[in-house]
């Protein structure tokens, strides 16, 4: 693989992540990540369509009269969308029900936007495709990292296993009910904000 | 009573942005001046009072099982919801088109002012996500949907204006370099998403 292509593929999971650096999909990312297995499923399901839709686009992209390009793409978003959600409400119908709303939020999710106007309307479909599965990867990346830490502090497990023994509990550990609570999502990604900018010094702010 | 009480759940308790982080996309990228946010904060507000019950009545008389029975008995079982994504993002795109004409035509001076952001109100994710919670939740009327379309507008737009306002002031404090800007941000949000789960619960 040459290497704008591997940059292509592996930029987003760090210097050019969807989520903390260009600040696309916050929404449906803060939501489903008080559990690791539903932020794990959404992360596989945006990574899907990310990846289909930009090729598509980019078969279309220059067939697409520029004035009504946001309905198309919407439309072909939305179609990619109500498959991947029949998918889940067949063969994972638990997961299914702990995403509700936010499955059909993954159409308006501004990474797909964000992608398809930037990338996918001038490149080619092979180039589209490794950036959609790139950017879905970079988007799943934050996604488990925030779930991690919010299902081991907030309810002691991973993946619904207990992982803190019961002795700390014993001793007189106790689960912070407050990392399950919507709000502390967005304080774990502020402080995965910090961390990544404080290694990386370019990115930071002035 | 049941509707006023609606009314204010969406506002404080059920708010777009620190219970369900929707509309996070342009809460994060507009917040830096109270005036700009207050402009988006409006139209958000307009679009999601037309769309929401717009979407009601889809759904009401098309989309859902057995919705159809108005037309033919026969239809009585035919279950269209799995079409509610794609017809509901098409009202939205649709309208969001018909607001910024109406908008340019009759009021220039809002229009310039809101610039390149009323299109892109059409991928806010409140837009949908107040659409499909309202699919979730079988509103028993179109006017309870209207009161819940308006509510939820009002409160991503307090919570707009509210973090635009402290950003502001951000500016002549001391921030360690790595969490200025969007760092702070987040953790400011989260923070008075704390504050706001102390309305849960409240009833009126």
């Amino acid at each position: 693989m040459s290497p704008e292509r591997k940059d292509i593929l592996f930029g987003p999971l760090s210097k050019n992540n969807p989520v903390i650096v260009l600040v696309l999909g916050i929404c449906s990312a803060l939501a489903v990540t008080a559990q690791l297995k539903p932020a794990l499923v959404m992360g596989v399901s945006v990574t899907v369509v990310v990846a289909f839709s930009n090729v598509i686009i980019s078969l279309l992209r220059n067939t697409i009269p520029s004035r009504i390009r946001i309905i198309v793409q919407l439309v072909v978003v939305a179609a990619l969308v109500i498959i991947v959600e029949q998918i889940l409400k067949a063969y994972a119908y638990e997961v299914w029900g702990q995403l509700s709303v936010y499955i059909g939020l993954i159409i308006t999710n501004c990474i797909l936007m964000g992608r398809l106007e930037a990338f996918a309307l001038g490149n080619g479909p092979f180039d589209s495709f490794l950036d959609g599965i790139g950017n879905g990867l970079g988007y799943t990346a934050i996604l488990v990292i925030v779930a991690f830490f919010r299902e081991l502090l907030g309810s002691g497990a991973l993946l619904g296993f207990h992982i803190i023994p019961q002795s700390f509990y014993d001793a007189g550990y106790m689960n912070n009910g407050l990392m399950i609570m919507p709000p502390m999502a967005l304080v774990v990604v502020g402080c995965i904000i910090w961390v990544h900018r404080s290694m990386n010094k370019d990115l930071q702010e002035k | 009573m049941e509707t006023f009480n609606l009314f204010i759940k969406s506002i404080f308790v059920d708010n777009m942005i620190f219970a369900y982080f929707l509309g996070m996309c342009s809460y994060l990228a507009v917040s830096k001046t109270v005036k700009t946010s207050t402009g988006l904060g409006i139209a958000v507000t307009f679009v999601l009072l037309i769309t929401v019950p717009v979407n009601y009545l889809l759904d009401t008389y098309v989309l859902r099982e057995g919705a159809l029975t108005w037309l033919n008995e026969s239809f009585a079982s035919v279950d269209l919801s799995f079409l509610s994504f794609i017809l509901f993002i098409a009202i939205i795109a649709s309208m969001v088109q018909i607001v910024e004409m109406v908008v340019e035509r009759f009021a220039p001076a809002l229009y310039a002012q809101l610039g390149i952001f009323l299109p892109l109100i059409a991928v806010n994710c409140a837009i949908l996500g107040a659409s499909l919670f309202m699919q979730q939740r079988n509103f028993a009327n179109v006017g309870q949907a209207t009161v819940y379309g308006l509510g939820s507008g009002l409160g991503w737009m307090m919570a707009i204006v509210a973090l635009a306002a402290v950003r502001e002031h951000l500016k002549y404090n001391k921030i360690p370099a790595p969490l200025k800007g969007l760092g702070i941000a987040f953790i400011l949000t989260g923070l008075m998403g704390m504050a706001f789960m102390g309305f849960m619960g409240i009833k009126f």
